[in-house]
């Protein structure tokens, strides 16, 4: 109790102390929480782009079968499909029907895309949530394309896919195999590339050998690779912004060490006078490091929660062209919040302890000094 | 109560500017009673009081509280000391700039992890026995010298120290404050306090409460009456 007693007394001390140097704490604390919050915007978005790309290639087929004609992406024809059931190890090998379309009217690319696991009516269409926002559609609207031969196409829309990842369907756009062949004018007999199951998951590596040799006119992509890619995509756009952000960081430091650590000869003589009083060095210490913590924890949670909106809410609009890339085909984007603990920790401890640190060391130095000092 | 016995101190030891402020003293320091030291200035007064007050340790000799040596005791066990023995009155007052009167006078009880709210009561106590209930919400800029001079007094009593130690407590005041100081010096020997000053101030060494005068000079003592 008497310790309970003792640590509150100092920390309404320590608020009071802050209270007293407003003007010091509140510029102080408004650099560290918007450092907070444009460091773990970086965290944030960059682990929520990597769990929308894992979200991604939770849908993606272990194997994908492309053709290649003089090392470019071709479509492949239907008797392959044959040849590649043939092989041992390979439990089912499906057509895939998908490609890219302009719409001038909304100036964005759709994915369009002839989907295996549902089916759709000829002439309706299922859309994603920012294809619909993009052209102010609803189911039942009409919505209409000129095909590869100059003929305009309609579409009624039957439906808008729901939203688990807005960054897997936003610009999708579903339509039946007859619809898709009709549009870009590829024959019957003609798929955009092949998935492939596999029985058993180690063999992966095994059977993509056995396609490719049997088929020396494919190139095979494996799940893993893309995870790969999307990895390194990610890590890289995070380390430019991250470097970007080293100089702003280190200016911090130096910021945070001068106005911590640069005791000015009043804040000197008030440790005198505590000293004097009968407090003892280690007492002065925890003022001042209550004094660190207060400061440092609440601009670290300040910061955060302020990276979280402008990450989940406000679309990250501060880096969004740097680490988005190629998604900024999505006008409203939102990436689906999430939370990670282990990054939450990283954060705390690269901003909270190197300032309370920094905040101790100095006032150590001057609190050892002998109290006698405020008598002479 | 309190003796002295060949204390000197040396500040910059060892260096081209080294002083030795206090050159031998042997001194006994009486229970309950006032005790003034005056003389003029470098005489040593106030780094006498320094080792009385458990501030600063002597360069050699030994400073004896009750009978027990505590010349040679670490930090921790001085302040220990320092806290529920002593209390302080600086020349300046050296009350913190921005907190009330009233926190001012709680402070030095922080440490000590009491009841905030008992701890609260007796701060006010302190400051009504002393008149200054009404300026309790005060920051200690906007007061009087004479208002502080009371705030750093109840601050000195706040830890009921058995021996307050006063530097040069007269001397940013005008003659009726100084003899209110005075009266106040009376009740804190009639609660059966010690009481240690410095002083230029004849009023303060010619004044009936004083019990005890010493003269120093060049860091002796050179007459006690």
């Amino acid at each position: 109790m008497k310790w309970l007693n003792r640590q509150r007394a100092l920390l309404d001390f320590a608020l009071s102390s802050l209270r007293r140097r407003l003007g010091k704490t509140l510029g102080l604390a408004l650099v560290y929480t918007l450092v907070v919050a444009v460091l773990a915007s970086v965290m944030l978005f960059a682990h929520a782009l990597r769990r929308e790309a894992a979200l991604v290639l939770a849908g993606t087929p272990e194997v994908l079968v492309q053709r290649l004609v003089a090392g470019r992406h071709d479509l492949i024809p239907a008797d392959h499909l044959d040849a590649i059931r043939g092989v041992r190890g390979v439990k089912s090998a499906e057509g895939r029907l998908w490609g890219y379309l302009f719409d001038p009217a909304a100036a964005a690319n759709y994915t369009l895309m002839v989907p295996t696991d549902r089916t759709i009516e000829p002439g309706s269409a299922v859309v994603g949530s920012g294809v619909a926002d993009a052209r102010g559609v609803a189911p039942g609207d009409l919505m209409s394309f000129r095909a590869h031969d100059g003929k305009l196409v309609q579409f009624r829309i039957q439906g808008v896919v729901s939203k688990e990842s807005a960054l897997v369907t936003a610009d999708l756009f579903l339509v039946s195999e007859g619809d898709y062949r009709r549009l870009f004018g590829i024959p019957e007999g003609r798929f955009t590339d092949i998935v492939v199951t596999v029985r058993n998951p180690r063999e992966v590596r095994t059977v993509a050998e056995k396609i490719d040799a049997a088929l020396p006119d494919t190139r095979i992509i494996l799940r893993d690779e893309i995870l790969r890619t999307y990895e390194s995509v990610f890590d890289w756009r995070e380390g430019i912004v991250l470097l970007l952000l080293s100089a702003a960081i280190l200016a911090f430091g130096i910021f945070a060490w001068e106005k911590a650590s640069g005791l000015s000869a009043e804040e000197r003589r008030e440790i005198g006078i505590l000293k004097a009083v009968g407090w003892e060095t280690s007492d002065v210490i925890r003022l001042k490091a209550f004094e660190g913590m207060v400061v440092s924890l609440g601009a670290f949670l300040g910061g955060y929660l302020l990276a979280y909106l402008h990450v989940f809410h406000w679309g990250a609009a501060l880096f969004e062209p740097v680490l988005k890339g190629w998604a900024v085909l999505y006008p409203d984007f939102h990436l689906t919040p999430f939370v990670d603990e282990l990054q939450v920790a990283t954060l705390f401890f690269f901003t909270v302890f190197p300032y309370t640190l920094a905040n101790v060391v100095p006032i150590w130095r001057a609190a050892t000094v002998d109290p006698d000092q405020v008598m002479r | 109560m309190i003796h002295l016995s060949g204390v000197k101190k040396a500040f910059n030891q060892g260096r081209a500017n080294e002083f030795w402020a206090l050159k031998g003293i042997d001194l006994e320091v009486p229970a309950g009673k006032v005790t003034v030291f005056r003389g003029p200035s470098g005489s040593g007064k106030t780094t006498l009081l320094t080792m009385v007050g458990c501030l600063a340790r002597p360069t050699s000799g030994r400073v004896r509280l009750h009978d027990r040596d505590i010349s040679a005791l670490p930090e921790r066990f001085l302040t220990d000391i320092r806290r529920s023995t002593f209390g302080f009155v600086f020349q300046n007052f050296n009350l913190l700039k921005g907190v009330t009167a009233l926190e001012n006078v709680m402070i030095p009880a922080y440490p000590l992890g009491g009841d905030h709210g008992a701890l609260r009561k007796r701060a006010q106590d302190l400051l009504e026995r002393l008149e200054m209930g009404p300026k309790a919400h005060s920051l200690a800029e906007w007061l009087s010298g004479g208002e502080a001079q009371r705030v750093a007094i109840a601050r000195a009593l706040v830890n009921d120290p058995q021996v307050v130690i006063a530097d040069e407590p007269t001397a940013n005041l005008d003659s009726d404050r100084s003899a209110q100081f005075l009266d106040i010096v009376a009740e804190m020997k009639g609660d059966g306090r010690t009481v240690l000053m410095t002083s230029h101030d004849p009023l303060v060494a010619e004044a009936g409460v004083v019990d005890h005068v010493v003269t120093m000079r060049d860091g002796v003592v050179v007459e006690q009456r």
